[in-house]
């Protein structure tokens, strides 16, 4: 095992730095530096001033180092639309977006798991199928619409929480349950297959006939197994969740991680976008590396491999 | 006994392609995915002939009108007008060509790439594959909407820049199932027969292995489409996609939403249309997966 997580975190630092270095020069041959910090109307001995000022003369690769060596020291520079260190930024917006993630995959896990147990309980029945009626539909639905809907019905026509902004608890109830249901389909499936795979285990044959009660047989011996890959399903599906938060951050005026994406993009602020598009994706790679070791513990054919 | 016998030959000849077809026909989730899907294709190729108006003019006294169900509208805007006093059904109408064809044009842009590597790791296997595969691990890596809007922010929003940064963003789906259906079928009796008899790999991945693997391809190409047309939806409602005055559904859904407290409809009209749109194109890829496994699910 212990090696198995050696060579995990090695591929996952390795793959951040792929991941990194690919951002960096995209985004680099999107568009000029200089100009997008002179803005459109400065003339072209402003833009060469700020090129040797903001070092943008040299060598891409070099850039790159100078800048992934102070980011793995947390320096992610000074924004220039902010005019702050991105740093600051990063961390006065994180926790707002780290709530609405976890609020959401509790969410998704809580909802995804008992439709999936019910689901599988009472297979082609009604209940059966309207769970994965949802499944279908929480796969379709495209999450800024569904925050719209949520708006226009509970919002404006009930009035039961507010329409925006990260004030109060209640702002978070309509974006978690817009980025949980996007979480939903995959773990309730998950869910359903392995409970109908476990069902018909002879373990759980012999826990009907030794008489428990179907309480004990469903919870206590089939979910205890059937639950095993849900887990690190629900670790991958917290990594995308996100990558969604973004969208719905800007819907519903969350001032989190996402939103600061969103407004640096919209003004072109470079390291600002450079620094949350790392942070996403280390937080992805952390995530699905989580979601192998979890297999790799339950299962420990994976770690041979 | 004879007639007997002669019908269970019959029954045993039955042509693969034709049990597809008797699959598909019995498949709920086909039928209704083909019935949405006709819808908007339909809606967009009919576009020119039968919406009402031209989607970009503009009638200023004519502004923000309801759709015909309800109080002050008229069948001359069977749904109404938007705030600029267009023809809300003839913009959702050409909406509907700009989303498929931002669905077709990404997935054949992130299919050629995808089936490439993919066939290429399968085929050959060892240095080739793991270098793929690492590929394959730091796209899954990249976070796709957020660099989409930032990619597409600073080379300028338009349908080719949103199509092309897309078609680079969503190859990944294609070379993991390509991938391993290859490694399934790279020893097969006709694919070592081509080999023996020298045929170049390069032919044989294209001319025995490519034409064997359609379906589960067709399958992907379904998924793509559908994360394609959302993720266009999504950017262009940021104001980051597709440019106005274009009818993108994305971008009516934005210019509806100012109308949200009072003018519901303005954002659940093209919000339908989308979900009408992408619900049809899974259902389809979930059915078709289904049918053309061999043996079939229940």
């Amino acid at each position: 095992m212990l090696s198995y997580l050696f060579r995990r975190f090695g591929l996952a630092c390795l793959v951040a730095l792929s991941v990194s270095l690919l951002t960096f020069a995209l985004l680099h041959f999107s568009i000029d530096p200089a100009i997008a910090i002179a803005g459109e109307d400065a003339t072209s001995e402003d833009i060469e001033l700020l090129r040797i000022a903001y070092g943008y003369d040299r060598p891409l690769w070099i850039q790159f180092g100078e800048w992934f060596l102070k980011a793995l020291k947390g320096d992610f520079g000074v924004s220039p639309y902010f005019g702050l260190p991105v740093q600051t930024l990063i961390l006065d917006r994180m926790s707002v977006t780290f709530t609405l993630g976890a609020l959401s995959i509790l969410f998704a896990i809580v909802f995804g798991v008992s439709l999936g147990v019910i689901a599988a309980i009472s297979p082609n029945t009604w209940i059966d199928r309207i769970s994965l009626t949802v499944g279908v539909f929480g796969q379709a639905i495209p999450n800024f619409w569904f925050s719209l809907l949520l708006i226009i019905i509970f919002a404006v026509q009930l009035q039961l929480v507010p329409v925006s902004g990260s004030e109060s608890a209640a702002s978070y109830i309509l974006p978690t349950i817009v980025l949980g249901t996007n979480a939903i389909p995959p773990i309730m499936r998950l869910t359903r297959t392995g409970m109908l795979d476990t069902l018909s285990a002879d373990y759980i044959r012999t826990a009907w006939a030794k008489g428990l009660s179907p309480g004990s047989v469903f919870f206590k011996h089939a979910l205890r197994n059937a639950i095993i890959p849900v887990v690190a399903v629900s670790a991958i599906q917290a990594a995308h969740l996100l990558g969604g938060s973004i969208v719905v951050e800007s819907v519903f005026a969350l001032h989190g991680l996402g939103m600061l994406a969103y407004e640096s993009i919209l003004r072109s602020d470079i390291p600002t976008m450079q620094a949350v598009i790392l942070i996403f994706s280390v937080f992805f790679i952390g995530f699905s590396a989580l979601s192998d070791i979890l297999n790799a513990y339950f299962d420990p054919r994976i770690r041979i491999q | 006994m004879v007639q007997v016998q002669s019908k269970k030959n019959a029954e045993v000849e039955v042509s693969p392609s034709k049990i597809i077809r008797r699959r598909i026909l019995a498949h709920k989730g086909i039928i209704l995915g083909c019935f949405l899907l006709l819808i908007i294709i339909l809606m967009a190729a009919l576009a020119p002939v039968l919406a009402p108006h031209d989607p970009y003019h503009q009638v200023l006294l004519n502004r923000l009108k309801p759709p015909f169900w309800m109080t002050g509208g008229s069948w001359t805007h069977p749904l109404g007008t938007d705030h600029l006093g267009r023809d809300y059904l003839s913009r959702l109408m050409y909406g509907a060509q700009i989303s498929l064809l931002i669905g077709l044009a990404t997935a054949l842009i992130s299919g050629c790439i995808g089936v490439f590597l993919g066939l290429v790791a399968g085929y050959f296997g060892g240095r080739i594959d793991q270098l793929v595969m690492f590929l394959v691990t730091v796209k899954l890596s990249v976070p796709t909407i957020l660099v989409a809007l930032a990619v597409v922010q600073l080379v300028g929003g338009s349908l080719e820049v949103v199509i092309l940064v897309l078609g680079m963003l969503l190859w990944h789906q294609f070379t993991v199932v390509t991938r391993s259906v290859t490694m399934q079928i790279r020893d097969m009796d006709y694919v070592t027969s081509a080999r023996t008899i020298g045929l170049s790999a390069m032919r044989i991945l294209f001319t025995e292995i490519l034409p064997n693997i359609s379906n589960q391809i067709i399958v992907v190409v379904t998924l793509t489409m559908a994360s394609a047309i959302v993720i266009e939806a999504a950017l262009s409602f940021l104001g980051v996609g597709i440019q106005p005055p274009l009818p993108s559904w994305g971008i009516m859904i934005a210019e509806g939403k100012e109308h949200i407290f009072f003018r519901p409809w303005l954002v659940l009209i093209p919000g339908t249309a989308l979900l009408i749109l992408v619900l049809g194109i899974n259902l389809l890829g979930d059915g078709i997966r289904d049918v053309t496994v061999p043996g079939g699910r229940s």
